[in-house]
């Protein structure tokens, strides 16, 4: 049986920075398993720009920016296997994979870093009445046929949700030529971000629909059109404001689902909120020696903050791989979201074994203006900075110092304080 | 004339209502810090986008390409014509030139991801 | 000249197709979709029906429960996924009890074996989940659970491995009578044959028609449902039914034989025979009725919801009958037709013989080997089998764990598939939480490579008309 000290799970930008992280700290026996034939994930089918701002201090697109750091797995001689499906991992850290040249393998891991990303929401989760023709894709799929396999699938197109990805598949099909009627978004609000609303919409005259869903899908083998209505503040359709927008395409951009079943099946504790792992501020999840990082974790809007949170997932799996045990769980203390909060990652805290300053990230419930962000200990104020404004769409990182956590011995609350 | 943008440097995403004349500026409100009115000036006087799309290969395979500086926005359609139009031939390597000048612009593009 | 032309390439079609193949005939089986199993064969509760349900000395009742036994040993020689997991009619209200008792009776009369009614108390002791409004419920330990997909095309290749015809994508337009049988007219040529076996489905009315005077009238009946991820398949174990009160026919909850978990559906007639549209209303009543029977459905788990329509003929009961000299009809196969579907073949087997001579086929294959299931099989024999054919170590589709071997050998086996939905039916690759978003792209190039057509020439469902000269 071959032995590793990592095993990382999933080789695309939050494998990819895990494995490096590790070898920065030294760890020598590696290994990433990919299912793809090429490392960088879902990054290969992103070719738009905007990407590795904060890692690069360049704007790239998202394969330059897999590339980079495929380079340095390359560079630092990591070990990596493609077209390679890990099947199961057990609490045991034994990991089984599947490729064409070694069939079914077991293989022991001293830990294994979950780096397996995210999928899209499919129409069948969303519960859009009608017919089930040709011609609905997540957008996700969508931008795999159109960049990957250079196959466009249609030419009249409406959008549901507002997605960063429906948005940036907006501008793409209508640069190869289709023409995007609308993108009907259920909420008040975009969950995309707002340069892709005017760089991708808005240049282009594409209307987003606030408020709006799909409530009826035509067509029997081929879709021949969609009906948006506007909803109530109860996302309850309003009778009347139905209108039939012809379109031989449907593109769902309507969220993201960490895809957890390996963890599951391992025994890892999800949380319900952002269907990611339970982890400590190492990033390990409840399975000792068992890490999660990037979408695996909670889906995330730019890659640059799967880098830096994969990384230290690889810190911490290398500190537990020398150390050779899980941090004193006697330490632990617990972070409650509260007030405006939707959760928090990480949700717990080993206050006596901190590598470092600690990041707490999450996202917020709805739009908050001029408010503050405040993280308390009791009645001890740790962290409050002011904002003008929080969006659901938008990640949220404060870091906490390890010298104001080390004191620390009862939970901490993440709350928003509306002025 | 005035026109209406939406600031995109922060997600307060602020509502601007720029006065001008021909390409100058001449006020902007709306806008909550200096950085609207930067944005404001530029998406005016010359706006600019970079362009990223595939190009078919000789041997049927999309080639990722971008342009290495944004062009004119008004040029996005005939450039993305321009760029298709390039003949590319496998294997290709990220950061090579397949347009050196595209269109007068004065902007290369070039190949954002390896393809064999 | 073919001896006897079967229109519709359903399961009662595929079945008696499977079951005239014993024989040496000249069989034809013709299919308006580009697959079989397109119609209400693959849109229903893929339930093997007690046969407790119909009324006593019905075709119904017969055919169910001869059918019901004949599956329970078809699956083994056909290789189709079939699992005898149990049913239970459930009743909230203690006046309901003489309404349970007769359906006992019923069942008894009709000779359902194991019947008995237990208390609300005992049903939840081996099915916890159920609500505890439960006061009584039929136990019927013959019931099971089928793949339809899989049966129907355990039919149609078995039949096909014994020489029967299979023209898909092909609509009969017209039937003309001529000296010693009939000829069919189809968008595609014209074909004679002997007798005609017309399993149409929705369609079975127009197509008697074509032929006899009218006799029955087939109304498509509308059922909705939802399927959940297999997170969800153990909230129940067995079968679960509701005793229809004054609020009409309830709703089943039960497991699928791949352990997804399945409600619906609803029962509403329509018009339009191709109206296989899910509606709001239709959905929030699955929601409604189905959570009578188990509190906390997780409805957040539902993958997929879809629409099958059940051809409802007027006279009550399946209508099998020699309508014109040779011309048969299987009309008004609704539930329980799948259950019953190797029970109408024989039935049509037995009228077709009052006509003609049969005689047994000397090289006849009683059995069928189905698709390699990789994530069913043992290390060993998985290693062995990449060993072979390294397709078989490179997975496609992760949520259903299928390997690239298995959608080869759906392409490329006999009445192989051609559409993302044919690769689906036949190895689940799509079917499962993400509904293919990751494995669509990957099928589709090992369609168009293997059909030899192009990427956008790949269709979803329906009619291949461009792969087909390819």
């Amino acid at each position: 049986m071959r032995e590793f000290d990592i095993v990382i799970v999933g080789g695309g930008p939050a494998g990819m920075a895990a494995a490096v992280s590790a070898r920065e700290q030294g760890m020598e026996n590696i290994v990433i398993f990919e299912r793809d034939n090429e490392l960088g994930g879902i990054l290969n089918q992103c070719i738009h720009n905007g990407f590795g701002l904060h890692t690069f201090k360049e704007e790239l697109t998202g394969p330059e920016y897999a590339e980079r750091y495929a380079e340095k797995v390359r560079d630092m001689n990591i070990p990596y296997e493609t077209e390679t499906m890990v099947l199961d991992i057990s609490k045991e850290r034994v990991v089984t994979i599947l490729s064409r040249n070694r069939g079914v393998e077991e293989i022991r891991a001293k830990a294994v870093i979950l780096a397996m990303g995210c999928r899209e929401r499919p129409r069948g989760a969303l519960n859009i009445p009608g017919f089930r023709p040709q011609g609905v894709y997540t957008a996700g799929t969508a931008q795999k046929l159109v960049n990957c396999e250079g196959y466009v699938p249609g030419k009249e197109v409406v959008i549901l949700g507002s997605g960063d990805i429906g948005l940036i598949m907006a501008r793409r099909m209508t640069l190869e030529g289709a023409h995007v009627a609308a993108v009907a978004e259920l909420m008040p609000y975009s969950s995309g971000l707002k340069r892709n609303i005017v760089q991708c919409l808005d240049d282009f005259g594409i209307p987003l629909l606030l408020s709006h869903t799909v409530v009826d899908i035509k067509g029997k083998e081929k879709l021949e059109g969609v009906v948006i209505a506007e909803v109530d503040s109860t996302n309850t359709t309003i009778a009347g404001t139905e209108q039939f927008y012809p379109c031989d395409t449907l593109l769902l951009s309507c969220g993201l689902i960490p895809e957890n079943e390996l963890s599951k099946n391992c025994g890892v504790g999800i949380d319900p909120r952002t269907n990611g792992p339970i982890v400590d501020e190492g990033l390990e999840t409840d399975i000792d020696g068992v890490f999660a990082c990037g979408n695996v974790l909670h889906v995330h809007d730019l890659v640059d903050f799967v880098s830096e949170e994969a990384a230290r997932a690889g810190e911490s799996a290398a500190a537990f791989v020398k150390r050779g045990c899980a941090p004193d769980s006697t330490s632990a203390i617990k972070i409650v979201p509260k007030n405006g909060v939707r959760y928090t990652v990480p949700a717990e805290i080993h206050t006596a074994d901190l590598l470092g300053d600690v990041h707490i990230r999450f996202r917020v419930t709805g739009v908050y203006k001029d408010c503050s962000i405040v993280i308390k200990a009791g009645d001890d104020e740790l962290v409050r900075r002011k904002s003008r404004i929080l969006v659901p769409s938008e990640m949220l990182d404060i870091i906490i110092k390890k010298e104001k956590l080390e004191s620390v011995s009862c939970d901490i609350t993440v709350e928003i304080e509306e002025v | 004339m005035t026109r209406n943008l939406i600031c995109i440097n922060c997600p307060m995403g602020c509502e601007l209502t720029v006065e001008f004349d021909g390409g100058k500026v001449i006020s902007v409100s709306g806008n909550t810090c200096k950085r609207g009115e930067i944005y404001a000036e530029s998406e005016i006087s010359n706006p600019t986008r970079t362009i990223t799309t595939t190009v078919i290969s000789v041997e049927g395979r999309p080639v990722p390409v971008k342009t290495a500086q944004p062009v004119p926005k008004g040029m996005i359609a005939e450039c993305t014509a321009a760029i298709k139009a390039a003949e590319v031939h496998l294997p290709v390597k990220v950061g090579q030139v397949i347009i050196d000048d595209l269109l007068g612009t004065g902007s290369q593009v070039t190949v954002t991801k390896s393809v064999q | 000249m073919y001896d006897v032309i079967i229109i519709g390439g359903g399961v009662t079609g595929c079945a008696a197709a499977a079951e005239l193949a014993k024989y040496e005939l000249g069989i034809c089986v013709i299919e308006k979709e580009s697959d079989v199993c397109e119609g209400t064969s693959k849109a229903n509760s893929a339930i093997v029906h007690a046969g407790f349900d119909a009324e006593p000395g019905t075709l119904k009742a017969k055919l169910n429960v001869r059918g019901n036994a004949m599956i329970r040993e078809l699956y083994k020689k056909l290789d189709f996924a079939f699992k005898q997991n149990g049913a239970m009619v459930l009743c909230f209200d203690e006046a309901q009890l003489p309404d349970l008792e007769k359906l006992l009776e019923k069942g008894k009369k009709n000779g359902v074996e194991g019947l008995e009614i237990i208390t609300g108390d005992e049903a939840r002791a081996s099915e916890p989940n159920l609500s505890a409004d439960v006061k009584y419920a039929l136990y019927a330990p013959t019931s099971g659970i089928v793949c339809p997909f899989e049966m129907t095309l355990a039919f149609a290749e078995n039949a096909f491995e014994n020489g029967a015809e299979f023209k898909l994508s092909t609509m009969v337009t017209g039937i003309e009578k001529m000296s010693g049988g009939y000829k069919v007219i189809t968008d595609k040529g014209e074909f004679e044959t002997r007798a005609i076996f017309n399993c149409a489905g929705v369609y079975a009315d127009d197509i008697s028609e074509m032929v006899a005077e009218k006799r029955f009238t087939i109304t498509p009946r509308k059922g909705e449902y939802m399927l959940m991820d297999r997170d969800a398949g153990s909230t129940v174990s067995h079968t679960i039914f509701q005793l229809p009160t004054k609020m009409g026919k309830g709703i089943l909850v039960t497991p699928t034989v791949h352990g997804n978990l399945l409600v619906g559906p609803t029962a509403e007639n329509i018009d339009d025979k191709e109206n296989t549209a899910t509606t709001a209303s239709g959905i929030a009543e699955v929601k409604a009725k189905g959570s009578l029977s188990v509190e906390g459905l997780p409805f957040n788990k539902v993958i997929t919801s879809f629409t099958g329509l059940r051809a409802v003929g007027d006279t009550h009961d399946f209508i099998i009958e020699e309508a014109a000299t040779n011309f048969f009809n299987a009309a008004g196969i609704e539930s329980p037709g799948l259950t019953s579907a190797p029970a109408i073949a024989e039935m049509l087997r037995e009228l077709l013989s009052n006509n003609t001579d049969l005689k047994i086929k000397e090289n006849y294959k009683a059995t069928r080997k189905g698709l390699v299931h990789f994530a069913e099989l043992d290390r060993k024999s998985q290693n062995a089998l990449i060993k072979e054919n390294p397709a078989y170590g490179n997975i496609v589709c992760r949520c259903e764990t299928i390997t690239e071997g298995e959608i080869i050998d759906a392409i490329n086996r006999p009445l192989g598939a051609t559409t993302l939905d044919g690769v689906k039916r036949r190895t689940r690759a799509g079917m499962g939480r993400c509904q293919a978003g990751f494995c669509s792209p990957k099928t589709i190039l090992l369609l168009s490579e293997k059909l030899g057509c192009g990427i956008g020439d790949i269709k979803k469902n329906g009619r291949q008309e461009v792969c087909e000269d390819a």
